[in-house]
């Protein structure tokens, strides 16, 4: 990510050129900046150390250490180096490999359903074709304002038979679905990412796409081209960077999953106590006192995210690149 | 066109979002783009699916009105949309009273967490992403890379380390051990960089240097004013971020007088699969719990649409 951030060029020399036309107050404008500059950013830095640095540095060392505190966890905590035993426990252990299996798996299914279905809402938005924008808008954004929590607890009692309407609606056309069912566990936790997101993702897609400016659009049409064409050749491709944001919001969102399913773990046996990677992390932390483990599976999963935002851009990079020639 | 702060056609909102209330205009105008008439049922099939989509969106929490306002027989029978007996008062009175009233307190204590947190997260990931913006030192965009890369760090990853650290200070199960980790917030500082390029123009901070104003009395008397509608929009952000934790309250509290409200739910969802009387206090309890986020969205449109625009447009 660091590698792509480009500082903006323009203006930036001008003031510089402009100053040193003025030796005199040089230094002690400078100095009077510098000091600004620190006093404005060191509440946040400080926090970053506090908050960010000091925790990745514990977690890492703790990776390599293992507790053994005596005395029902009031004795003196002995540590040993381990070196990469926790990492090679963790590895190989299947549950773990199972709740990043389903990291893979919303990678594969809840990233593209959301993405392309918040893309395809946004387009219908802007088609001109749509009535009372603004209050649709405010009705497909309404479940960003819902906490997480509360969602799961919604969804969860839409889910239970005899509670929920839906089962209750399909019971009496036949129908009798389960969704708290081994098989649509991951469905369910599915879709309630999808409800909280889908709406909020295409208010952002729709900002984006008002902000088209108008003449490409002209052109598109002095050029032949029907609105569904001018959609997906005209329009998507200028709005990548927000996809590529959206991809990027949506992977944080899954790497760091756990709320829903720790609601629903309560309810069904089919979601159990290490279905996601953060789960896996507060279980083995909190209810197996495995600080070792919990250290590196966190590692581990810091060091899939890393991996995965990277990934993704370079490839905004690329869609940069392409797009310059 | 990454998220890097690349400044290509547009600032923040090319119109800083005004304080009226009035409904609010996209970047652009919204007139339709197409002037020739589009045949009958193109319209009519964009507008079902929209609807459709809405219908999807909304319908969770038109049910979660009418499961509070029923009563245990209805939800029970899964007829809460007849509303025969309107018990939306019953159900929130026994909210507050439950457990001494244990409710009124979470509520209190997330309006604290998430209200005067939210404002203190702003106030600093704005001076800060202000300072990125309008100074120069060394190592500039390395730092700011740093601040990116925290941006994509799972929160789940920092908990436990967080809570080891806590404990060695001592300040586990304590209101503290919540308050400050939420007040980091490395999006804020991204967006405080962006709206710092489009709401404060170096011209004015320059003209301010020749009247021979110092940088900070700069900061607090000039550009903090400028900078206030991108301060709100960072509020907003960090507000519903804060509202929406959840894993941090769980690692870092035992103690009940100190959960906000979605641990306190949590809590007692966990204990209606046991005693079901608990199932229409959490769905009351969900209710209200969503209510000042969902005002707070619809009441101040301007800023958080201005937001999606900072972030994305650029």
């Amino acid at each position: 990510m660091t590698t792509e951030v480009t500082p903006r060029p323009t203006g930036r020399g001008s003031r510089g050129a402009k100053q040193s036309a003025r030796p005199a107050t040089v230094s002690s404008g400078r100095r009077q900046r510098n000091r600004a500059s620190a006093v404005l950013m060191a509440p946040f830095f400080l926090l970053l150390a506090m908050v960010f640095v000091a925790p990745l540095l514990t977690a890492l060392w703790m990776s390599f250490f293992a507790q053994d505190s005596s005395g029902l966890g009031f004795g003196p905590v002995e540590q040993s180096f381990v070196g990469l035993r926790s990492y090679t426990a963790v590895l190989g252990d299947p549950t773990f490999m199972g709740s990043l299996g389903l990291i893979l798996i919303f990678c594969l299914v809840y990233i593209p359903i959301v993405t392309a279905g918040a893309l395809s809402l946004a387009l219908l938005m802007d088609s001109g074709l749509a009535k009372l924008r603004s209050v649709m808008q405010m009705g497909l954004f309404l479940p960003h304002a819902v906490p997480g929590i509360i969602a799961a607890i919604i969804w969860l009692y839409l889910y239970t038979p005899g509670i929920s309407p839906i089962t209750e609606a399909l019971g009496s056309l036949n129908l009798e679905i389960d969704f708290l069912s081994v098989n649509l566990a991951v469905p369910a936790v599915v879709n309630i990412a999808v409800w909280t997101s889908l709406g909020y993702y295409s208010v952002i897609f729709f900002a984006a796409l008002q902000a088209i400016p108008r003449e490409v659009l002209e052109a598109s049409r002095v050029d032949g081209a029907d609105a569904l064409r001018t959609a997906v050749m005209v329009k998507v491709p200028m709005i990548r960077s927000s996809v590529v944001m959206v991809l990027l919001f949506s992977t944080i969102w899954t790497l760091q999953l756990f709320t829903e399913p720790m609601l629903l773990s309560h309810a069904t046996p089919a979601i159990n106590s290490r279905f996601s990677p953060s789960m896996y992390i507060y279980d083995a932390a909190f209810t197996r006192n495995n600080y070792g483990i919990a250290a590196a599976a966190s590692v581990v999963l810091l060091v899939a995210s890393m991996l995965i935002s990277y990934g993704l851009t370079r490839f905004s990079g690329r869609l940069q690149r392409e797009e310059g020639r | 066109m990454t998220i890097g702060p690349t400044s290509t056609k547009t600032e923040p909102a090319t119109t800083p979002p005004r304080d009226d209330a009035a409904p609010a205009p996209a970047a652009r105008p919204t007139t339709p783009r197409k002037p020739a008439r589009a045949p009958l049922t193109n319209r009519l099939a964009v507008n079902i699916v929209i609807g459709v989509f809405v219908i999807y969106t909304l319908g969770p929490v038109l049910w979660l009105f009418f499961a509070a306002a029923s009563d245990a027989d209805a939800l029970s029978a899964a007829e809460v949309f007849n509303l025969k007996d309107f018990a939306l008062w019953d159900n929130i009175s026994t909210l507050f009273t439950l457990e001494d009233g244990i409710y009124g307190r979470w509520y209190v204590n997330t309006i604290i967490y998430a209200g005067l947190g939210g404002i203190i997260a702003a106030l600093i990931s704005a001076a800060c992403g202000y300072a990125f913006d309008k100074y120069h030192f060394q190592h500039k965009e390395k730092l700011f890379g740093l601040v990116l890369l925290a941006v994509m760090v799972p929160q789940t990853v920092l908990a436990l380390p967080l809570y080891l650290i806590a404990s060695q200070v001592g300040v586990v199960n304590t209101f503290w051990a919540v308050f400050i980790p939420l007040l980091f917030n490395p999006f804020g500082v991204y967006l405080g960089r962006i709206f710092s390029e489009g709401y404060v123009p170096d011209e004015v901070l320059d003209a301010a240097r020749v009247d021979g104003t110092g940088e900070l009395t700069m900061f607090f008397k000039v550009s903090l004013k400028m900078l206030a509608p991108g301060i709100m929009t960072i509020f907003l952000f960090q507000l519903t971020a804060i509202w929406n934790n959840f894993f941090l309250p769980m690692v870092m509290l035992t103690d009940q007088e100190l959960f906000p409200v979605a641990l306190g739910l949590y809590n007692w969802n966990s204990m209606a699969t046991v005693s079901p009387e608990y199932t229409l206090v959490v769905i009351a309890g969900s209710l209200l719990g969503l209510l000042p986020l969902v005002l707070a969205f619809m009441l101040l449109q301007r800023f958080w649409k201005a937001g999606l625009t900072a972030g994305s447009v650029k």
